[in-house]
């Protein structure tokens, strides 16, 4: 099919046309037994019409998706360790690196340093937990926002919006970034509680856990007088280690250095 | 410019004409599911011969004791390569049902994956996200179904910032959407319109792929037009979203467009706009324009490159536009520039033309564009003629008769137009389309004619001079013809 020379320039040129021919239609035109009337077509997401285009589509998507999911071959360099304080984390790849930098060091909360896997986590977080104003005011409103981005639900208390989560949005009862907070005091940074992996014989299962958060597992806990620990453990220890299995709380405080 | 992003196919080991074998039969099945409207299905995701031929190593089946090891080990080992080893073997050995469905039966094994999926362990969760991500990819609906506990973290942390976790977790969702209305039935509620709305304004290419990727398929799904996108459904509704905003955004040319997204959000924008739940928003939000500016783009960058890949762009683009043309709220806006401006009609010829090379079996939605763009538009159908686009036009006289219902678009609009197709290739195309026994053809042949007659003086002398009468003769006896073609004899012989 050859093209007007011209046209290529023309698409190339400035916005615009001709005026428009005069249009001049006589009545003869669309009588019996002639029918013909200009008319726009539209079709249907099923229609027979689409067939060849999707399965071009389809195609495509086979070869794109083939490729997805292996572990990409990540470019090595020289090892070299993570720059924020107290991290001494070692990687031989920027992508491991970056992944590691979002999820520990990101969305930090500058209060309690703990980590969280979204600014609207960490926001919600600061919020309900170092915001002494919140506490006044949620004794006379609803103030405890639902978590899922879009709703705009308030509640009453902590309690309340875990029932929504879980019957409105049907979250996971144990949904690891809800844990209410226990106020059984006031909550200070700097106690560190590691409680590591979990004893053997356990059954796997993680245990409530107080914390709404995931933990920086390399921060070397402050060092603090037996005593004091004690006084704190009840609260939440600030840095937690999270989501391996491990049972929390004061409960396992004793054996809480076994894997140090 | 165009930045193509990596490229994705791998060299493979197979030679070029299994290739070619192996592709025309990925197509056949493909031609076999649409029909059967089943195209949105997890056995056809994946290209199961091609992935084979990559593995190299087939996984081994692992049984109880093995992914209780790995399980074990990824939880509470010392060392953090071995942890992360057990779990790369496990992904490894997850690759094959067998042990997919060992895995799934196992007590605790999938409550371990998503711990370890929220846990602290930056590559520790990358790895159990690739564990998730295989088991997505089942074709057995219980390995999928079995990866829902772990949903609303996959949708929280596409709030997060690490692109090629994001990344991850979306293509996971987007294998569990395709699962069943059941499992889309849980990620409604959970907020997946909202979380994706959220992160569609990530600036990395391959999170904004996956993401239409996954929206794709949600938006492809038999529900969709009732459940997912109209603005009345509560939080779940695509339309009420800030989503499609977005989408053309990232369609508008320029020197951000990158090839790879613009596929994704081109497609979701089809099926949200063929599914015609209110298209006169998406026109409101400056719809026709973006894809307008858009089609022009895609002429320019044909001409400039041989990538390949933009008639995948091309064929949802064709098909966004030419269905908005049909709304009432088109004709609204029809002063913008954009519909009038003849360059959309030499982009699309330069498109045809490239179609006709690359992929002619996708000529049919061009010219279907073709025709909703110059059926009421007087403007349109004068820049056919001005850029000197009929004799190209009837090139294509032998893909699709739309070529003639487009003829018949300019010449219903009066003498000036026919004038203007007059003399020419027109007459001597008319004589072979009479030939045809197809009665489609004839019959838009016909209404062609009489036309040109009504309004071209010389049309009917010249038409009998080339033996027109004997071309019309062999469809005399035909029922859907005779009284047309009587009435042309009539006209021909006695003006």
């Amino acid at each position: 099919m050859q093209l007007p020379p011209a046209l290529h320039a023309r698409l190339a040129g400035a916005p615009g046309s001709a005026e428009p021919l005069p249009v001049e239609r006589d009545p003869a035109a669309r009588t019996a037994p002639f029918r013909f009337a200009p008319r726009p077509v539209r079709f249907p997401r099923e229609h027979d019409f689409f067939e060849e285009g999707d399965v071009q589509r389809h195609l495509y998507l086979q070869d794109v998706l083939t490729q997805v999911g292996g572990a990409p071959e990540r470019p090595r360099v020289p090892e070299f360790t993570c720059q924020v304080a107290g991290c001494c984390q070692v990687f031989d790849a920027l992508e491991d690196y970056e992944h590691h930098y979002h999820t520990l060091h990101r969305n930090v909360c500058s209060f309690c340093k703990r980590a969280f896997p979204s600014g609207h986590l960490l926001d919600t977080h600061i919020l309900e937990w170092h915001d002494s104003l919140f506490q006044i005011l949620a004794e006379r409103q609803d103030m405890y926002q639902c978590l899922v981005e879009g709703c705009t639900e308030k509640f009453r208390t902590s309690r309340d919006r875990k029932e929504h989560l879980v019957m409105r949005h049907l979250y996971p009862v144990d949904f690891r970034f809800d844990k209410p907070r226990k106020s059984r005091g006031p909550v200070m940074p700097g106690a560190a509680e590691q409680v590591l992996a979990e004893a053997p014989g356990d059954d796997g299962v993680p245990s409530e856990v107080d914390a709404m958060e995931v933990c920086s597992e390399h921060v070397e806990p402050p060092p603090a007088p037996a005593g004091e620990r004690r006084a704190y453990s009840h609260r939440i220890p600030s840095t937690i280690c999270f989501g391996q299995g491990a049972s929390r709380g004061f409960k396992r405080a004793k054996k809480r250095n076994k894997h140090q | 410019m165009w930045s193509r992003q990596r490229g994705r196919l791998k060299p493979l080991c197979c030679g070029v004409e299994e290739l070619r074998c192996r592709r025309r039969e990925r197509e056949a099945a493909l031609r076999k599911a649409r029909r059967e409207q089943q195209l949105v299905s997890k056995r056809l995701l994946r290209d199961e011969a091609l992935e084979e031929a990559e593995e190299g190593c087939v996984a081994m089946i692992f049984g109880e004791a093995e992914i209780q090891q790995f399980l074990r080990l990824a939880q509470r080992g010392t060392e953090e390569k071995e942890r992360e080893g057990a779990l790369v073997s496990l992904r490894r050995g997850l690759q094959r049902p067998e042990t997919q469905q060992t895995f799934i039966r196992l007590e605790g094994s999938i409550r371990t994956l998503v711990g370890l999926l929220t846990s602290n362990q930056a590559l520790l969760q990358l790895e159990a996200a690739r564990c998730l991500h295989e088991l997505s990819h089942s074709e057995q609906s219980a390995v999928v179904e079995a990866c829902l506990p772990a949903t609303s973290y996959l949708l929280t942390y596409l709030s997060g910032h690490s692109s090629d976790f994001i990344e991850l977790c979306l293509y996971t969702l987007g294998n569990l959407i395709v699962e069943s209305e059941a499992v889309r039935r849980q990620l409604l509620p959970q907020g997946i319109v909202p979380a994706l709305a959220a992160c569609i304004q990530s600036p990395h290419l391959t999170v904004l792929e996956a993401l239409g990727y996954a929206l794709s398929q949600l938006l492809q799904a038999k529900e969709a037009p009732e459940k997912i996108i109209p603005s009345a459904s509560t939080d779940s509704s695509v339309l009420g979203s800030t989503l499609p905003q977005h989408m053309l955004q990232l369609l508008q040319p320029g020197p951000k467009l990158n090839l790879g997204v613009a596929v994704e959000f081109a497609w979701c924008l089809h099926y949200i706009i063929c599914s015609q739940v209110n298209n006169a928003l998406l026109i409101t939000q400056g719809a026709l324009s973006t894809l307008g500016l858009l089609l022009l783009d895609l002429a320019g960058a044909v001409q400039r490159t041989e990538d390949a890949g933009l008639e995948l762009l091309a064929c949802p683009v064709f098909r966004c536009l030419s269905n908005l043309l049909t709304e009432a709220a088109a004709e609204a806006v029809g002063g913008q520039l954009q519909l009038r401006d003849e360059r959309v009609v030499a982009a699309l010829f330069i498109l045809l033309q490239f179609l006709l090379q690359k992929q002619p079996s996708l000529l049919p939605e061009g010219l279907w564009l073709l025709n909703n763009l110059t059926a009421n538009s007087p403007s349109f159908c004068t820049s056919l003629l001005s850029l000197d686009l009929i004799e190209p036009l009837l090139h294509l006289l032998s893909v699709s008769n739309v070529v003639l219902t487009v003829l018949c678009n300019v010449a219903e609009k009066g003498p000036a137009y026919c004038q203007r197709l007059w003399p020419g290739p027109l007459l001597s195309s008319l004589l072979d389309t009479l030939a045809f026994s197809d009665t489609e053809v004839v019959g838009q042949s016909l209404e062609l004619l009489q036309l040109l007659f009504l309004y071209q003086p010389g049309a009917a002398q010249a038409f009998l001079q080339q033996s027109g009468l004997q071309a019309l003769q062999r469809h005399e006896e035909v029922a859907q013809l005779q009284d047309r073609v009587h009435a042309l004899q009539q006209t021909a012989l006695h003006g």
